[in-house]
């Protein structure tokens, strides 16, 4: 930590359940994880099930809420509960900056940016659509987000949608990798001699299992052996339904995966295939595979043209073409010096989103915004609700 | 008839108990938003400080042949001296530092810096200073933009919400230096 920095207490606020792995929480985690190396102190909040398995530095903001959201089922926290609690942590915290991620998500992010004033700090990290933006509760939303005083885009197009809906601009600071997290992975043993891998959510049509088990009977036609390891939360009946007879035994569920898994799933297998048809505006998953040693082969989403660098660090297919995937996975299993060629110049690659230079970034952005002295606290002007849950608050102490 | 006058009544109140409750909301925000704009007009004038201080170090500490220096730390001082005169002086002052910023440190000068003893924490110094005043004035522009938005409001000019507080003022400057190798 800089020493003459005026920022010492971080308080993060992560909108989506901590218990299910996914973009958001994971960027959360490694900057919480940095900055603690760096000697901030960091306290997280964010919905959970299971208060009793936390880490240290996260705070219960609650019980999720199954709710479908910016198009796939979210576990989001809201409601007067909710509310206190953001309350109580932002009053207890005592925080110099309060971090909040994705703050137009419906959870715990928003009530932040309406609880609390003072140095607060945004980070967008979705591109989503206007119709949705515009809908109900917009008001709210944005008379909540003028307190941001320094706002963060994870992805040029994250960039885009905030400044079109909203006006103003923000900082381009992409996500980070903890790469060496990544590096010298032993390797988990499963059977058959050559794999891929797929991650995300199997019945999210936009992580595009379809389009890879559309894929799939080219692909073992050249290489009979090879195995599809599929990884993500989801329901393996319902996803046994969806492969051909023929090729059932190719098929590996591997259900939903922990961090250190994942990471040694993606060291064990031949290729890391990202077949998503849309929605990413980043795909950390690309950058993580990329750190592990493991060839990309990903659709050709803008936000993964800029990742692979056009296709220099990994391979790129046509976005939903089950041909041009089958044909480019081939290419890739057959050709192991390509293999090689492609992960050398991700690993350096790579470097550009290691959170120890990503972070530094961030820090920029926490001392831009904060006066000497200044904390975050709580602000009941203008808001008949939240004056109400401060006093509920008030009478439950007493 | 009296049930009626009094619902009607009813009504006018209910609707200005509305407006008034809209009224103290929107107040508020603007409160907020101009506050929001001091404190990034603080953070810019501190960063920009800071990097003119930087700026004159690197004038002073004989990595750079005379020439150099001269012209360097004279943007430098005139960016000091500038706390009296008017914004738009004030940004042109810190545009010209900017610029001899720039044409100092090429990519040849900024190779020779960087070999020399104390060079290396002296550039990382500076594009720290430099990297915050274009993340702080960044910063102040979008609160300027979402407060000028809110005043053009009818409701706000109407009634006269904003009171005496001036219009805020965009600061426009060049302030992007290229370090480095290019």
């Amino acid at each position: 930590m800089n020493p003459d920095s005026t920022v010492q207490r971080v308080g993060i606020v992560c909108p989506y359940s901590w218990d299910v792995p996914g973009g958001v929480r994971s960027h959360v985690a490694d900057l919480a994880a940095t900055l603690i190396e760096r000697g901030y102190l960091v306290s997280v909040l964010a919905p959970t099930d299971e208060p009793e398995f936390l880490p240290d530095f996260v705070a219960d903001g609650g019980a999720p809420i199954a709710v479908p959201y910016n198009g796939s089922i979210a576990r989001l926290s809201f409601g007067i509960k909710a509310t206190r609690r953001v309350r109580q942590w932002i009053r207890e915290g005592n925080f110099d900056v309060v971090h909040i991620h994705e703050p137009v998500a419906p959870s715990l992010s928003l009530l932040a940016c309406w609880a609390g004033q003072g140095p607060m700090v945004a980070t967008w990290h979705s591109s989503s659509d206007r119709s949705r933006i515009l809908s109900a509760g917009y008001y709210i939303a944005q008379t909540a987000m003028e307190k941001i005083r320094g706002r963060i885009a994870v992805s040029e197009q994250a960039r885009k949608t905030l400044v079109e809906h909203l006006g103003g601009d923000a900082v381009l600071i992409p996500n980070g990798v903890r790469v060496s997290d990544f590096r010298d992975q032993e390797t988990v043993s499963v059977a058959g001699s050559q794999s891929i891998l797929f991650l995300g959510r199997i019945d999210e049509p936009r992580k595009g299992l379809d389009v890879l088990i559309g894929a799939a009977p080219a692909i073992i036609r050249e290489f009979p052996d090879l195995k599809f390891l599929i990884a993500g939360p989801g329901d393996s009946d319902s996803f046994r339904e969806r492969i051909p007879e023929e090729l059932q035994n190719n098929f590996e569920f591997l259900g939903s995966v922990s961090d250190e898994d994942k990471r040694r799933v993606l060291a064990h297998c031949e290729v890391y295939i990202a077949p998503h048809t849309g929605g990413e505006s980043f795909g950390i998953v690309l950058a993580e595979a990329m750190a592990a040693g493991t060839p990309v082969l990903a659709s050709n989403l803008p936000a993964f043209d800029r990742v692979l660098q056009g296709g220099s660090s990994g391979m790129l297919f046509t976005n939903g073409d089950c041909d041009d995937l089958a044909l480019k996975c081939n290419d890739l299993l057959a050709n192991p010096e390509m293999r090689k060629e492609l992960v050398a110049r991700a690993s350096e690659r790579v470097l550009d989103f290691d959170w120890s230079t990503v972070v530094d970034d961030v820090v920029a952005v926490y001392e831009a915004v904060h006066m000497p002295g200044e904390k975050v606290t709580e602000d009941f002007r203008g808001q008949v609700v939240g004056r109400f849950a401060g006093r509920v608050v008030k009478e439950e102490a007493l | 008839m009296t049930t009626g006058l009094l619902t009607v009544l009813l009504v006018v109140i209910c609707l200005l108990l509305f407006f008034v409750l809209f009224m103290s909301m929107t107040a508020g925000r603007l409160d907020r938003l101009h506050r929001r704009i001091d404190v990034a007009e603080l953070a810019l004038d501190a960063q920009l400080l800071r990097r003119s201080g930087i700026a004159l170090e690197l004038a002073a500490c004989g990595l750079l042949d005379p020439a150099t220096s001269v012209v360097l730390s004279e943007s430098a001082h005139a960016a000091r001296r500038s706390s009296d005169l008017s914004v738009a002086e004030r940004d042109r002052v810190e545009s010209d530092l900017t610029a001899a910023l720039n044409a100092a440190l090429g990519p040849d000068d900024y190779a020779e810096v960087l070999s020399e003893q104390g060079g290396p924490e002296l550039l990382a110094e500076l594009s720290a200073a430099i990297k915050r005043v274009e993340l702080s004035r960044r910063f102040l522009n979008d609160a300027v933009r979402a407060c000028t938005q809110l005043r053009r409001q009818r409701s706000v000019r109407w009634f006269h919400l904003a009171g005496r507080t001036p219009w805020p003022v965009f600061r426009e400057m060049s302030d992007h230096v290229d370090l480095g190798p290019r």
